[in-house]
């Protein structure tokens, strides 16, 4: 790998045809009978900044994975500035020049920035040389490329927008001409994402080659030059950004027309159905997770709670759903509820008139290794219409019940027997969206209603909760994406370090105005 | 991540255990053969020994009755991601259940007797498990920890009862006084006869069979039809997840283990009032351990556990054969169990996954 070609290179782009960054061609690959990916070209120039979208299980992953050697291609070859490059493992892909920055950091919490940069790149037996090294190196790339971070800094005591730097940082460091992002925005605030997207240009205006996987279109729009677009294993198209829209991309990536925006009537508050008063939690470790939280939700509204993921949300929804005690007073439709010792359970909840779809619908929500007609049961097991007699369940209404709930929220395949893990994220998801809101509960409250969802069933999903609320429901919805939030929420609060810091109403509002509450900045 | 593919899973239940114990008896056979013996003429003398007659039979049922209770016992208990380690102390304190219903009333028939200590076993049993129930469920004390520590326990507690309790006076053998007369339990031989089956009557398999045939029915039920098998299975298959859904660890744990170790207990109706008809220091004989290996290979369903069972049954008794004709040491029984177990517990995946290789190679064609 010789990094003076590169450097050698015109920054801007030239017209005449210069020899990609990275080239694929003919890329296969095969898990048993599921074709990952097929017959996947791919190019991309050096100097830009290449998007990656696709629903999940389109191939994304995979073909990552496969450039940076944790998987091998049945077919096809991979070039690397013109080169054919074998990336047998990820030594070879970090050799070939390819950095990665996953969705979860692979960061040693307590060791410093520096411990963290070297690691695995350490020079001989003894560290100080390396760190020595690793100190100057550290200084020129924040120089050159916006990237601060004290060298000194213990790691885990940085906020995730700076643990992220140091992943880039670990990369850059060891040369990478290429780098890789898989959804790096899902954990960051508006203004660290924007910060990102600054060091990304950077990085492109500097030579280097970025590739972004994401699944949000606004930032493929914003920062991207080139966008290729997967579906079912195969790359349907690559376009230039400037020349396409939000709208045209969904639907390359569903292979349908689908809905961006979420249609709703104005809502129609009612009274109160979920009043929450002074909630405060303390976490086993001693660390406040809640300072007195408190608001009122209407039916007939959704209510979003915005924030950075982190910031006491979670917590705030497993108060509500009555399984993490807490200080305070709660009360559903009038009537306060238990919110520690006996009452303060799912099931005294359920009874109350509260469903809840959690934001962890893989440990939460569902039990991956039970079928989808036990899954439908999981918090309603007491319910009189799945009871044979005082001694058995009815399983078989319990199936036929499963299947119907199947059909009416679009879950495919519509197999009731099929254990949870066999389903898509999306399908899993309208399994337990189904169950929660087939029994119209006085209040629903959703946590990160379409993680991990793909299009096409984020757009069902949303339909359903407004739905809901126009029947009368009373909606809490949680989320980190302020996409969903500014789309779906009729009032939106911000939640920072455990405290609510601002109240809007979702037409005053914007992404800006949202942000500089999320950080803190009231 | 390779090609592999999940089997289907009829295939995953026969094929796999099955393939297992293939492993398991040749490489016993290669053992037998370097202690120089012939592993051919050995097995012969298992199966013979062990099925070849129905006084073969006999013996095999009766230490499969035995498998049965314990193995569904750990079976229940691993349904709710609990290790129930402590079936030999519950077991053991069921017999004392036993013993003590049978020595302290004059009973009228065998039948009211046996249906009484088949409840007071269960209860001993249960009892003895509740506490390290209470302890994981409450305090977090692995039931792992306190199980084996309450299996030390009922040892010592049993041998002081003997001792100095139970022990008719001018004896000095710790056990307890045989029972009366009448208690005996029907042997299978003499429930066969009125069929018209001819059945020995010199081994003690009785009645006690049934009443584990039951108990797997009754397991399957409780397990796959009822609620409170539905809250078993979610909590132990993701506790956060019946958290969630509003179960309650601390109940769940409680009652599973009440049921294992009930379970456990009832095994002891088969060797204390079915075989012996006295209260014997050791009369477990390690059943409570051999349930452990019984219930993961029999995949914790009862049907699945009642082939266990019997497998290990034709082990124990084709085992005892072996011993008593051959040279070879009654230890290289164990070594023949414990490689069962190894390869059949322990080692699952070193067949599951060519297994499942295999099954993506033959299968693909048709996958897609």
């Amino acid at each position: 790998m010789s990094r003076e070609n590169h450097s050698g290179q015109p920054a801007t782009a030239a017209p005449l045809p210069q020899v990609p960054a990275i080239e694929l061609r003919g890329i296969s690959k095969a898990f048993g009978p599921v074709q990952a990916n097929r017959d996947i070209d791919l190019s991309v120039a050096r100097g830009t900044i290449h998007g990656i979208v696709g629903e999940n299980g389109a191939g994304k992953s995979t073909l990552m994975s496969i450039l940076y050697g944790f998987y091998r291609a049945d077919r096809g070859e991979i070039l690397i500035s013109g080169a054919r490059a074998e990336i047998a493992d990820s030594r070879a892909a970090i050799r070939a020049g390819i950095g990665m920055v996953f969705q979860h950091f692979k960061l040693v919490p307590n060791f410093t920035v520096l411990e963290n940069v070297i690691l695995g790149a350490e020079e001989g037996a003894r560290l100080a040389p390396s760190l020595a090294r690793a100190r100057a190196e550290l200084g020129r790339l924040a120089r050159d490329y916006e990237l601060e971070v004290d060298p000194d800094a213990v790691v885990e005591t940085l906020s995730v927008g700076h643990q992220q730097r140091v992943e880039i940082l670990k990369a850059l460091y060891r040369q990478a001409d290429i780098l890789i992002l898989d959804e790096p925005t899902g954990v960051l605030t508006p203004a660290e994402a924007d910060h990102l997207f600054r060091i990304l240009k950077g990085l492109a205006r500097q030579g280097k080659t970025v590739i972004l996987i994401t699944h949000k279109l606004r930032e493929i729009m914003e920062v991207t030059e080139r966008v290729s677009v997967m579906r079912r294993g195969e790359m349907v198209a690559t376009l230039t950004t400037a020349e396409t829209s939000p709208e045209k991309i969904a639907e390359l990536m569903v292979g349908r027309k689908v809905l961006l925006r979420v249609e709703k009537a104005p809502a129609r508050p009612g009274a109160v159905a979920l009043a929450a008063e002074g909630l405060q939690v303390v976490d086993p470790g001693g660390v406040e997770r809640l300072r007195g939280v408190s608001f009122a939700l209407r039916a007939g509204e959704i209510l979003g709670i915005a924030g950075v993921a982190g910031n006491g949300q979670s917590e705030l929804l497993e108060v509500l759903a009555g399984i993490r005690p807490a200080e305070g007073r709660l009360s559903i439709a009038g009537a306060p509820v238990a919110l520690g010792g006996p009452g303060a359970d799912g099931q005294a909840r359920r009874a109350a008139g509260l469903a809840h779809v959690p934001e962890d619908r893989q440990n939460l929500g569902l039990i991956m290794d039970f079928a989808a007609w036990e899954n439908v049961a999981l918090g309603y097991h007491h319910a009189a219409e799945y009871q044979a007699n005082a001694l058995f369940m009815a399983n078989g209404a319990l199936r036929a019940d499963t299947a119907d709930k199947m059909a009416r929220f679009d879950v495919r395949p519509p197999n009731p027997d099929l254990p949870a893990r066999a389903f898509s994220g999306g399908n899993q998801q309208k399994i337990v969206v189904a169950r929660e809101i087939d029994r119209a509960p006085k209040v629903l409250i959703v946590g990160q209603p379409t993680r991990g969802v793909d299009i096409g069933a984020i757009e069902f999903i949303h339909q359903r909760i407004v739905a809901l609320r126009d029947a009368g429901s009373a909606i809490l919805l949680v989320s980190v994406e302020l996409d969903e939030i500014l789309s779906l929420a009729d009032r939106i609060l911000v939640m920072f370090d455990g405290r609510i810091m601002g109240e809007r109403a979702a037409g005053a509002t914007d992404e800006r105005d949202l942000g500089l509450m999320m950080a803190g900045v009231a | 991540m390779s090609a592999r593919r999940p089997l289907p899973p009829l295939l995953d239940a026969l094929v796999v255990p099955l393939a297992s114990l293939v492993i398991a008896f040749a490489i016993s056979g290669l053992v037998i053969l370097a202690i120089g013996e012939d592993p051919v003429a050995a097995m012969k003398l298992m199966v013979e020994g062990a099925l070849g007659s129905t006084y073969g039979w006999g013996y095999t049922l009766y230490y499969a009755t035995n498998f049965m209770f314990t193995g569904l016992a750990v079976a229940v208990a691993f349904h709710a991601g609990l290790f129930n380690i402590g079936g030999e102390g519950q077991a053991t304190l069921g017999g004392l259940g036993v013993a003590l219903v049978c020595l302290m009333l004059p009973w009228p028939h065998w039948s009211v007797a046996f249906l009484a200590a088949t409840v007071s076993a269960a209860a001993f049993g249960a009892a003895w498990a509740a506490l390290p129930a209470w302890l994981q469920a409450r305090r977090g004390s692995h039931i792992v920890i306190t199980t084996i520590m309450f299996n030390f326990i009922a040892a010592s507690l049993l041998n002081y009862l003997l001792s100095n309790v139970l022990r008719p006076a001018g004896s000095m053998d710790p056990a307890s006084a045989r029972f009366a007369e009448g208690l005996q339990l029907p042997r299978l031989g003499a429930v066969l006869e009125p069929l018209g089956i001819a059945f020995s009557d010199r081994t003690p398999a009785n009645v006690t069979l049934f009443v584990a045939i039951l108990a797997g029915v009754a397991v399957w039920a409780l397990i796959w039809r009822t609620r409170i098998g539905y809250q078993i299975r979610a909590f132990g298959k993701s506790e956060r997840a019946a958290v969630y859904a509003g179960i309650s660890p601390v109940r769940v744990t409680i009652i599973a283990m009440l049921i294992s170790g009930a379970l456990a207990g009832m095994m002891a109706v088969n060797t204390v009032m079915g075989e012996a008809q006295r209260l014997l220091l050791n009369s477990v004989e390690g059943a409570g351990f051999i349930g452990i290996a019984v219930a993961l290979m029999g995949r914790s369903h009862p049907a699945g556990v009642a082939l266990a069972a019997l497998l290990f049954g034709f082990l124990y008794q084709g085992g005892a054969e072996l011993a008593l004709w051959t040279k070879i040491p009654r230890e290289l029984i164990t070594v023949i169990q414990a490689l069962v177990i190894l390869f059949t517990g322990a080692l699952d995946n070193m067949v599951r996954m060519p297994a499942e290789w295999l099954w993506a190679r033959i299968s693909g064609g048709r996958g897609r």
